[in-house]
Order: structure tokens, then sequence, then C-alpha cells
């Protein structure tokens, strides 16, 4: 109790020092949190797909289409239970800046397979009647505004075509990390668009869909059907869901690899400022310690009253960084949701906080305390007359 | 009667860069138990050498130190350490106080290191502040007290653990003095009513003169 005192009582005697490290620590942290979840967040995408879904594309890339009529020659595979289609539309709402995820996909079958969307019935109903219908994700729909019934367009970029849409349905999602800003609407009318303008690019799709009856029959499923279209024209790719996303994040893959680095890096920048404020402090207390060690306390004690006084400090800049990182991440999401539709701060991410607080306030503690016990009494004692 | 100290052919040399400077030659001489001695000499004679080497806080290079019947050149570091905490008073010219702690917990500090409760650790710090006129100051910090009443709390921290041997470096060095004259009627206090054996280097002759025994080092050599 006493030694404790004397810890909280020694670490805040130089009060500006004191908070200026905790602030900086604070703000480390803060990042830190922020960097960890960026991350997570790019790999939600997979940690939400399904291992019961598989999609098909072609070979080549993503770039390139298939012939619809492959679906029923996929339909007819043993395993799969449904089949769905789409295209990446990559259409923009009023300007570049609105970015969003849109998509032109076979309405019933979608949402059969994506039961994650939840939709009331009856607006469910009302998009799959209308053939301009499209169904946006609550979180894009409070992002614009929209209500159901609302006008929007989309100039294409993918496609030489600007689409007319009713909003018709809005979903929520039925799991924490379901993506709520994603908006798709009916494949047929944009192939009838492109029909007019590009004849040669209608009857195409960008992916197909499958659901499968087992997650263990998807190497095989995914094996007899890009077996079937081997030597024709448009040779396909079948994987889960989860590989087809992580082939998408592998893009981003270094960059992601950096921003761990860095989220590491600032660890390491807060160890060095605790480090540089106990070797100060401990120099400051030479003479101090020098006492404490001729009325008897041996270097151990003396190296648990500085380590004593380093976990303090970090841990109570620990424990505001653990605070601000939620309004922090509010603010973050706000300005950059949109590239981040789930961007949910996960609880883990306070355990690898404390676990790394404590070991900067051990590590950071370990120089000045070992100086201190090796201290010569009778050097110490001279150095305060 | 056996002596509480005994001294040797105590020698001690410092380095400087490679060259080695003797500051204590082949010192010899004993301390009565219940003695108040007074310990005199230039700046430079070696004085705080000798007492640092009789505290146990600085190591011989030649002879032995015995007090109460241990040879403490002999003890390890870890052993010294814990045989100052019981048998060492401390008492320097700059009090030496630690400055976020009260009067009282600073007394409380060397019980720290005894087998003693919070209740009676606290009872001991009270008694020994009361005995040296501070038991109106127990929970001033010592930026709040003036050098006088600072240096008396420094001497209950020092007695407190009821030490065998008191040393003392300059005492009053730092002191006006009224407050000196203070100081060093607490320590003849100590020493006549309680039977504290002090060793206490000065170089002021009015203080010197409190005691009962004065020698004087001079280049290194005891007279
Ligand atoms: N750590 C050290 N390294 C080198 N020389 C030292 C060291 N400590 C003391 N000395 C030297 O030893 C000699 C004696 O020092 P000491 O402090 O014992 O003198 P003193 O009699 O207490 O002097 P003063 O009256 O000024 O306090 C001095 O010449 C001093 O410079
Ligand atoms: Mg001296």
């Amino acid at each position: 109790m006493f030694a404790l005192k004397l810890i909280f009582k020694n670490a805040f005697r130089h009060k500006f020092r004191t908070l200026l490290t905790i602030g900086s620590i604070v703000i480390a942290l803060v990042a830190f949190g922020l960097l960890r979840t960026v991350v997570s967040a790019w790999y939600a995408g997979v940690a939400a797909s399904s291992a019961t879904r598989l999609v098909t594309r072609n070979a080549v890339s993503l770039a390139f289409t298939l012939p619809l009529a492959y679906k029923d020659k996929i339909r007819q595979t043993d395993g799969v239970t449904d089949v769905s289609y789409g295209s990446w539309f990559g259409g923009i709402y009023i300007n570049e800046k609105n970015f969003f995820a849109n998509f032109a996909v076979e309405p019933g079958s979608y949402l059969r397979l994506y039961p994650e969307y939840v939709i009331a019935p009856e607006e469910k109903e009302a998009f799959l009647r209308d053939r301009h219908g499209a169904v946006a994700g609550i979180k894009l729909a409070r992002r614009f505004g929209w209500k159901t019934g609302d006008l929007v367009t989309l100039k294409g970029t993918v496609f030489p075509v600007n689409l007319d849409f009713v909003i018709r349905a809005i979903y929520t999602g039925r799991d924490k990390n379901t993506d709520e800003s994603q908006f798709f609407f009916h494949w047929s009318y944009l192939d009838e668009a492109v029909k007019k303008v590009a004849p040669d690019r209608a009857g195409q799709v960008g992916f197909f869909m499958e659901g499968i009856s087992d997650p263990l029959l998807a190497p095989r499923v995914s094996a007899n059907i890009d077996r079937m279209f081997k030597n024709s024209l448009a040779e396909t790719i079948t994987e889960t869901e989860k590989s087809f996303q992580l082939s998408f994040i592998s893009m981003t893959e270094a960059l992601l690899d950096v921003i761990q680095i860095v989220s590491f890096v600032v660890i390491a920048i807060i160890m060095a400022v605790t480090a540089n404020t106990m070797s100060m402090t401990v120099r400051e207390r030479t003479g101090e310690y020098s006492i404490l060690k001729t009325l008897g306390f041996g270097g151990w004690r003396i190296a648990g009253l500085i380590a004593g006084e380093s976990l303090v400090i970090v841990m109570i800049g620990c424990a505001l960084g653990i605070a601000f990182t939620y309004p922090a991440a509010s603010v973050f999401k706000s300005q950059l949701g949109a590239y981040f539709p789930v961007f949910n701060i996960d609880r883990r991410l306070f355990i690898l906080d404390a676990a790394a607080s404590a070991l900067v306030g051990l590590v950071a503690a370990v120089f000045p305390a070992w100086k201190a016990m090796k201290l010569s009494i009778a050097e110490g004692l001279r150095r305060i007359g | 009667m056996e002596p509480i100290v005994r001294i040797r052919g105590l020698g001690k040399s410092y380095w400087r860069g490679n060259q080695p400077v003797k500051v204590l030659e082949d010192i010899t001489f004993d301390i009565a138990q219940g003695e108040f001695l007074a310990l005199m000499g230039p700046s430079g004679s070696g004085k705080t050498t000798l007492l640092n080497l009789i505290a146990g806080i600085d190591r011989v290079d030649s002879g032995t130190v015995t007090i109460g019947g241990v040879d403490i050149t002999a003890l390890s570091e870890n052993e010294l350490t814990g045989w100052r905490a019981m048998n060492v008073g401390f008492i320097f010219q700059f009090y030496n106080l630690i400055p976020v702690l009260t009067a009282l917990e600073n007394v409380e500090l060397p019980l720290l290191l005894t087998g003693l409760s919070k209740k009676e650790r606290l009872e001991h710090a009270r008694a020994v502040l009361k005995l040296v006129g501070l038991e109106d100051r127990m929970d001033h910090y010592p930026g709040q007290l003036s050098g006088g009443q600072q240096q008396r709390v420094a001497i209950a921290r020092a007695v407190v653990t009821d030490p065998v041997i008191l040393v003392a470096d300059e005492p009053t060095g730092d002191l006006d003095r009224a407050a000196a004259e203070d100081v060093l009627t607490l320590m003849e206090n100590l020493n006549g009513q309680l039977g504290k054996t002090i060793i206490m280097v000065t170089h002021d002759p009015r203080a010197a003169s409190r005691a009962h025994v004065l020698r004087t080092l001079e280049k290194g050599v005891l007279t």
C-alpha cells in the first residue's frame, strides 16, 4: 500500500511531463486501434461470406464475362441447389465522390442465396415486380436520404448506359458484419439497355453465384463446374465466396501489411517516449534512490518502484486510449464509411492494447531500473551535495 | 567492554583515471558503546569516506570494520543492505527526506523493511516524531518545513529502527546557529538518555564541542 502510494505520488511529481507522456500514449493507442480496425474492416467482407456459396467467373479475369447460357448447365451440376448471376455495374451517383458498390443481379435467386439481406415482405414483393426497381442497404439509404419510391439515376462506367431506378426496398443486415451499403437491381433491365447500344455485350454476365447443399462439397462442385467449360470459349474459375473475396483483398494485401507494420511502429514509438520519460525521471532522482538504498532498500525494490511508476503512467494512458477509441472510430466511420461498410471495433483490440501497454511499461523501465540498481550509494550521495 | 565499532588496518583509494589516489591509509581505532564521537579535519581529508565505510555504504580496499561483533567487510552486497537497515541510522547534511512523503511517512519508511504491522509502524513513527518535538508537523511535507525541522525529521527517521550506531555527516552544515543548537541538543539527548552511539563528522568546532571524543583526520591519517 505504502509502495503503491509512493509510486502514484512519484508518477505525478512532474505533472506536465507525465501528462504529455500519457497524452502521447493515448494518441498512439487510438491510432493503433484505428489502424487495426481498418485491417479487420478490410477482411470483414471475407468474414461475412458464406462457405455454402460458390462464385464462378471468367478464368481470364474479372473484367471478362461469361455467357448467360452457362446457367442451366451449372444448375444441373450435382450438389448445386440454386444459381444466381450478376454483373458489376460500377455506376456513379451524381459524382464520383459518392462511391458505393452497385450491381445487376437476377433478383429472385439472389435474394434466396443471400438471406442475410433482410427485407420487409411487401417491399420485396414491390422490388421483384418492378423491373426498374432497386434495393439499397439501410446505411446507403441513410447516407443519401433515400426512401422507397425515390428515383435514382446511375451513370454507367463499365457499360455505356445510364439507368434510372425507383428504390423499392431497403434492406438491413441480419448479422453485425453484413454489409449494409450495397445497391442492386434487375439484371434484365441492364441487359435490355445494353442490347440497344452494344448488342454484342448483351446476354453476358460477370459472375454466377451458386448455393451448395454442403460446404464440404465445395471443392468437388467447383471442379465439376470448371471441367464442364474446359476448352470452351470462356473457361471458368469457381471458388468459394471466401476465396473470391480474398482474391479482391490480395490486391491490397501489401497495403494491409504496411498498415499492420505501422500499427506496431506506433507501439515502438510510445515505448521510446516512455523510456525517455523514465530515464529522465530516474536521473533526477538518483540522490533519492541512494537514500533509499542507504536505508536498506535493495536494488530490486527500487527497480520495482521504477517499473511500477512506468506501468502507472502507461496504464493510465492505456485506459484513456481505450476510452477514446470509440469516439475516434465513429468520427473515422462518418468520414470514410463508404470505403469501410463494416467498421466495428473488435473487443479483442482492448486486450491487445492492454498487453502492449504493459509490455511498453515494463520495457521502458528496464534500462532506468538497471541503472538505479547498480548505482553506487557513495557516488549517488556525493551528487546530492 | 568490547567496543561497538572496531576498525583495523583500514585502507581506501579512489581511482582517478588509472592513477590510484590514497584517501585513507592503515586506520585503526575503536569506538565504545554509547560514545558520542566527533570527527574533524580539513576538506578532502577523507571524513565522509571513513564514515561511509563504517556505515557500510562503501567498500574498503583493505582492513576490517567490525560493528556489534559483525565484520561488515565480509558481507555480500545483499547482506550489507539488510544489515544497514537494522543497524545504522543516517543523518545527512541536506536532510535527504523524500519530498513526496509527509514527515510521518518519511519516518515510517525504514520500518517498511521490518516485520511490523501498519499500526505498529505508525505508533513507532509518531512516538519518535514526538521525541524530536514535531508531533504537530507530522502531516507536513518536507517543503513545508524549515531546515532545522527537516533535520529533526531526518533524525527521527534515523532512530526509528533503533539502530546500533548513528552516523551523521555534517548534520548542522546547512543550518543557522539556533537550528544547529537544537539539532545538537537533540543528538546529545539521544546519546545521553537513550545511549545511542553517535559518529558525527563536522567542520564546526562548536558542534564538535558537544561530543565526548574528538578525532581529527588529516591526509588520511587519524590523530
Ligand atoms: N568517487 C570518488 N572518486 C574519486 N575520488 C574521490 C571519490 N570520492 C572521494 N574522493 C576523493 O577522496 C578524498 C576524500 O573525500 P571525502 O569526501 O571523504 O572528504 P571529506 O573529508 O569528507 O571532505 P569534505 O569536508 O569536503 O566533505 C577527496 O580528495 C576526494 O576528492
Ligand atoms: Mg565530507
